[in-house]
């Protein structure tokens, strides 16, 4: 079984600059990490002879509006399933540039991913053969799960949190 | 009587028509979808062939997407589970459970051994149904349609089991977060008796029908393969990945809602063809059914909901009687109770394989990002390298075999 601790110290040795932040919620090891170092780090676990963390379960963005400069996340759930370890590594980019090096030479399942994470967040995924939207339409020309784009109508007064007392 | 004989050409194919039966290098492009019988759900794939052989396929996925991310970020919580309902609707009760048991986690509750045990039941009575279609829709997809209207009746069983703990059939929205919404009636346990004497019986008519049967297999065997390692690069899990030889099971690798309790094995297959495909669903629906008895036999009684008033709604009629539930009543469907901040992901062995929810919460009534990984959408991207070089006949159960359910491909 290995620790949060052991892959903390190991990412830390071998990447010590690009790693931003470390966190344990919910008992997941989570680490924030530059947008540079996605690749390498998911290299360097994949290939690694005892963590092999060779399964990406799930890819997707998250928008901070608020945190000004890197208000677009993108989290990479990853497995290792001889070890049963998973991890949670988040880089940041900037809703101006919103670039983002792509996983798809290490996982092919991160194509579909990515691809709708553009889809949705509007995240250019450089490197990815087949970048276009996958679940909204092709003319569509907004990205919806951002937060500048509220949900429902803006003049309904029956559902503003004013009324819930907030 | 004269005109009742029909004139048919007794010649021999001339030279000429010979030639339109081969190959001429011209491919011929397919539609099939996004109403086609044999998508069963509403996706496109646009396949190239040449002849009968598929050259390329392209797939377009996206025509009952609903938006439930954005949806979810403006619901409460108890909202969402409707959400739930129509990803996977094949076996709603696994989504529903799996998001109370996200939410359930992020509030750190602890849900009663009776409430998980009930939990454990409808999820593995909602993959058995889950599994009862897929198997024997590949069954209709291959020409035998017998097996597929027998089985059905079972499923009516199950889905009146489902109509006595929650009232609805197929979009469930079973359970609470905290436990269940009410105790097993009579009624529900004795319909549940009753399918557990009878399921074996059919579903032992249903295996002798096709697991040797030598038509099935020769439609079925090499048919769709994918190899282990494509499949975990591809992101395969639950059947599908198994089929391939990985014993990949998040009920055993990271247990919830009491599956450690319970004996149970995780079939796998070699191959990961269409045969195998249908071999581990079938043999999962056993090991289902072992999970079933062993929790009606060990069943606790220590209550079907945690006593956490802040977030666990109350029972119906204490809201009729009791001041204080009816006030927890409203303050948790107007939303006024505040999730604590934290960021969670769950997941749950769904029908189709592991279906994660990675909630976050900003302390607000509603989440502030709500992800579905659905493996559908992750392990139907292989779909055209599955079938590339097949017969058109073999991709239709191949894509049969997979079970991709639009509702959860297209969230």
């Amino acid at each position: 079984m290995i620790s949060n601790q052991e892959i903390e110290n190991n990412l830390k040795q071998h990447f010590g600059a690009s790693i931003l932040s470390v966190a344990e919620p919910f008992g997941m090891l989570t680490i924030d990490i530059t947008a540079e170092a996605v690749l390498p780090i998911m290299e360097h676990l994949f290939n690694h002879p005892e963590y092999r963390v060779q399964f990406l379960t799930d890819l997707c963005a998250v928008h901070y509006p608020d945190n000004t400069g890197s208000e677009l996340a993108v989290v990479y759930h990853l497995h290792s399933l001889e070890n049963n370890f998973r991890l949670r590594l988040k880089a940041y980019t900037s809703a101006q540039l919103s670039v983002m090096p792509s996983v798809t030479p290490l996982y092919k399942t991160a194509n579909w991913m990515e691809r709708e994470t553009y889809d949705f967040y509007g995240i250019v995924f450089s490197g990815h053969p087949n970048l276009k939207r996958i679940l909204n339409i092709d003319e569509m020309d907004y990205f919806p799960l951002r937060k500048e784009y509220t949900l429902e109508d803006p003049t309904r007064r029956d559902k503003v949190d004013k009324m819930f007392g907030r | 009587m004269n005109d009742l004989n029909v004139a048919f050409n007794t010649q021999k194919p001339t030279p000429n028509n010979v030639q339109l039966l081969e190959s001429d290098g011209a491919l011929t492009t397919l539609n099939l979808g996004p109403t086609h019988p044999a998508t069963h759900g509403v996706f496109q794939n646009i396949i190239q062939m040449d002849g009968e052989k598929i050259v390329s396929g392209e797939t377009t996925i996206g025509y009952i997407h609903r938006a439930f991310e954005k949806l979810a970020e403006r619901r409460p919580f108890y909202q969402i589970t409707p959400l739930t309902d129509r990803l996977n609707y094949c076996s709603s009760p696994i989504n529903n459970m799996g998001w109370h048991m996200t939410v359930e986690k992020l509030l750190q509750i602890e849900v009663p051994k009776r409430a998980q045990y009930m939990r454990v039941i409808m999820m593995e009575l909602a993959r058995i149904a889950d599994h009862l279609i897929c198997n024997s829709i590949l069954g209709v997809d291959t020409g035998a349609y017998t097996g597929f209207l027998y089985v059905f009746q079972q499923r009516e069983s199950i889905y009146e089991i489902f109509e006595e703990i929650c009232g609805t059939r197929l979009t469930t929205n079973m359970g609470r977060v905290g436990g269940m919404e009410r105790d097993m009636n009579e009624r529900a346990i004795a319909k549940l008796k009753k399918f557990l004497n009878e399921f074996p019986v059919v579903l032992r008519e249903f295996e002798s029908m096709f697991n040797r049967n030598r038509i099935f297999i020769d439609r079925t065997k090499g048919v769709g393969g994918i190899s282990a390692e494509s499949a975990l690069n591809y992101g395969f899990t639950g059947p599908n990945l198994r089929a391939a030889g990985v014993d990949y099971d998040v009920r055993a690798m990271n247990p919830y809602s009491s599956y450690e309790d319970f004996e149970f094995e995780i079939p796998i297959a070699e191959n990961g063809d269409t045969f195998d495909r249908f071999m581990v669903r079938g043999q999962e629906m056993w090991q289902s059914l072992r999970i079933i008895e062993q929790a009606l036999a060990k069943m606790p009684n220590d209550g079907f909901q945690a006593s956490e008033q802040h977030y666990v709604l109350p029972e119906k009629k204490k809201v009729y009687e009791s001041m204080e539930a009816l006030i927890y009543h409203f303050k948790i469907i107007m939303g006024e109770i505040d999730a604590p901040e934290g960021e969670v992901y769950h997941s749950v062995e769904g029908g189709n394989g592991e279906l994660g929810y990675y909630l976050i919460s900003d302390g607000g009534r509603t989440p502030y990002r709500l992800h579905f990984r659905r493996p559908c959408f992750i392990y139907y991207q292989a779909y055209p390298e599955m079938v590339i070089g097949s017969q058109l006949s073999d991709a239709i159960v191949t894509l049969s075999s997979m079970n991709v359910i639009a509702g959860e491909l297209d969230a």
